[in-house]
């Protein structure tokens, strides 16, 4: 009884400040494209410009043996890219908004919730670039495209969970950015972006290392289906859903723990 | 008369480390060497007081003395450590003019921005919106980013946003000073007609005139706690004399 007059009021405060999600990403979105001269097109652009250069060095030099490899290249790292930015920025979103937060009651997870929204638009532009390349090399998609929204979706709730506990979290300890951009390096190569997850199969303990990896199910699902035609089995569905179900509660709970000494901090 | 505000044996610390403890490193370090100490400081204690329905309440109180922070558990913005504060309505904090406006954005957006902060939709901040830059009077600049905005001309369009509404409840706090004199007056009057009717209006002010002139009952915090409410007049006589 009591809990659902809760979850009630929670809803009803969520819907007065959907208006201001909305306007905040859009402000994101108008400085981001304001300031930079090429606009939307960057978005496009910057994807194209790094894939040229990562599967020549990568291609080329290394000799990594994938099919296809700028459309293996440019999936990845176009989903890594929106977890990544979408949790960088989260970070310190509740810093930023000290000045608000000091004059006037918001749910403060409004912002780590706009930032997430910000990098899914960034991304979503982004996946132009995806299309472009796929035309230029000649892919041709199967109807299991039409699902390319399902491992959005599950990294979106996992990209939340995650920015929810970083953006509590930095309020305490400053020097969290800098651990954490260490770590999103580090993540990185623990994803196969640049490289097949067949590479590594020979070692155990790294490969076991990327099964513990969410990022790992996400990017490999997003490939199947855009790329391959194959649409993940049920295990790798629960997989992905136990991750991102899982830290999504576990950032809720992180977050609305530590939230009410927030404005002593900030 | 209906109760607007109910403060119930309020109690507020505020949890300081000695020093500042603000990174990860230092945090562990001084955990491991159980350095952890932090020093509990009460900034308000034992405030109990009811407000009704359409009263002008003012406090008022040496620096630090708790005001602000008073202001701040009132409109939801702070939770207290003990007690509660109950209200009744809708509540406008007017605890700083144009907090929540980007600087890069123009007016225009920053209506709509700092609408949404107040939880007001983008149609509710249509019809206003005319209404918002005449009062204002900053027409000619809608377009302009607001960085360009001196500081007086921001607070015309933070104070024109946060009173477009009647709330139930208004809280200022020492906003009464900005604009010229002639926005100053055009305030007071727009406030005058808020308290006219029958709205709750909270107000702190160092200027004791203002107080005498405005308000009805009065609280005089001293160091946290409660010296003496009732009356302005005596409250403000009494807060003279000392
Ligand atoms: N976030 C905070 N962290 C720690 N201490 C705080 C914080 N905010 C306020 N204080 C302390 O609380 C006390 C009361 O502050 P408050 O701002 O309420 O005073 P005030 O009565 O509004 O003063 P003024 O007349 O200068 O506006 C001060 O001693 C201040 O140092
Ligand atoms: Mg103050």
């Amino acid at each position: 009884m009591k809990s659902t007059g809760r979850f009630n009021l929670f809803f009803k405060k969520f819907k007065r400040f959907l208006p201001l999600l909305q306007n905040l990403t859009e402000r994101d979105i108008k400085l981001k494209y304001r300031r930079s001269i090429l606009g939307i097109a960057w978005s496009v652009l910057n994807p194209l410009l790094m894939m040229l250069v990562i599967t020549q060095v990568f291609g080329l030099l290394l000799k990594i043996k994938v099919e296809n490899f700028p459309v293996y290249y440019i999936v990845g790292v176009a989903m890594w890219n929106f977890f990544s930015d979408a949790t960088f920025m989260s970070l310190n979103s509740v810093i930023d908004s000290a000045p608000l937060i000091k004059k006037v009651y918001i749910p403060k997870y409004i912002f780590p919730l706009e930032k997430c929204m910000f990098a899914l638009i960034n991304f979503l532009f982004s996946l132009i670039a995806v299309v472009i390349v796929m035309l230029f090399q000649s892919v041709v998609p199967s109807w299991t495209i039409i699902l390319f929204w399902v491992p959005i979706l599950y990294c979106f709730v996992f990209a939340i969970g995650v920015s929810l506990i970083l953006s509590a979290l930095s309020v305490y300890f400053r020097d969290l950015l800098h651990l954490y951009s260490v770590v999103l390096t580090i993540w990185m190569y623990a994803t196969p972006i640049i490289y097949p997850v067949s590479l590594v199969k020979g070692s155990t303990l790294v490969y076991n290392i990327i099964r513990c990896n969410p990022m790992y199910y996400y990017v490999e699902y997003f490939r199947s289906v855009v790329m391959y035609g194959i649409v993940p089995d049920l295990t790798w569905n629960l997989i992905c859903v136990t991750f991102s179900v899982g830290f999504f509660i576990l950032g809720v709970f992180v977050f609305n723990r530590a939230q009410r000494n927030f404005i002593l901090y900030i | 008369m209906a109760l607007s505000v109910e403060v119930k044996s309020l109690e507020m610390h505020f949890n300081m480390s000695k020093e500042r403890l603000t990174t990860l490193k230092e945090y562990f370090l001084k955990m491991v060497r159980k350095e952890l100490r932090f020093e509990d400081f009460v900034v308000l204690h034992d405030i109990s007081f009811k407000i009704e329905q359409g009263d002008v309440f003012g406090i008022v109180g040496l620096n630090g003395s708790g005001k602000s922070t008073l202001l701040k558990l009132i409109s939801g913005i702070m939770r207290p450590t003990k007690g509660n504060v109950k209200t009744h309505g809708t509540i406008a904090p007017l605890i700083e003019l144009g907090a929540g406006f980007d600087m890069e954005l123009t007016a225009r957006e920053n209506i709509y921005l700092n609408g949404s902060v107040l939880g007001f939709s983008k149609k509710f901040m249509d019809e206003r919106f005319d209404e918002i830059v005449e009062f204002s009077e900053m027409r000619d600049f809608l377009d302009t980013p607001m960085k360009n905005y001196s500081s007086g001309m921001v607070a015309r369009i933070g104070f024109a946003i946060a009173t477009m509404t009647t709330p139930d409840i208004l809280i200022v706090d020492e906003i009464l000073s900005v604009g010229d004199f002639k926005f100053q007056e055009k305030c007071e009057r727009r406030i005058n007609d808020i308290m006219n009717s029958n709205t709750t209006v909270i107000i702190v002010s160092h200027s004791i005139d203002q107080i005498e002139r405005l308000c009805q009952h009065c609280l005089w915090l001293e160091h946290g706690g409660i010296r003496m409410i009732g009356d302005s007049q005596a409250v403000c006589d009494a807060y003279k004399n000392t």
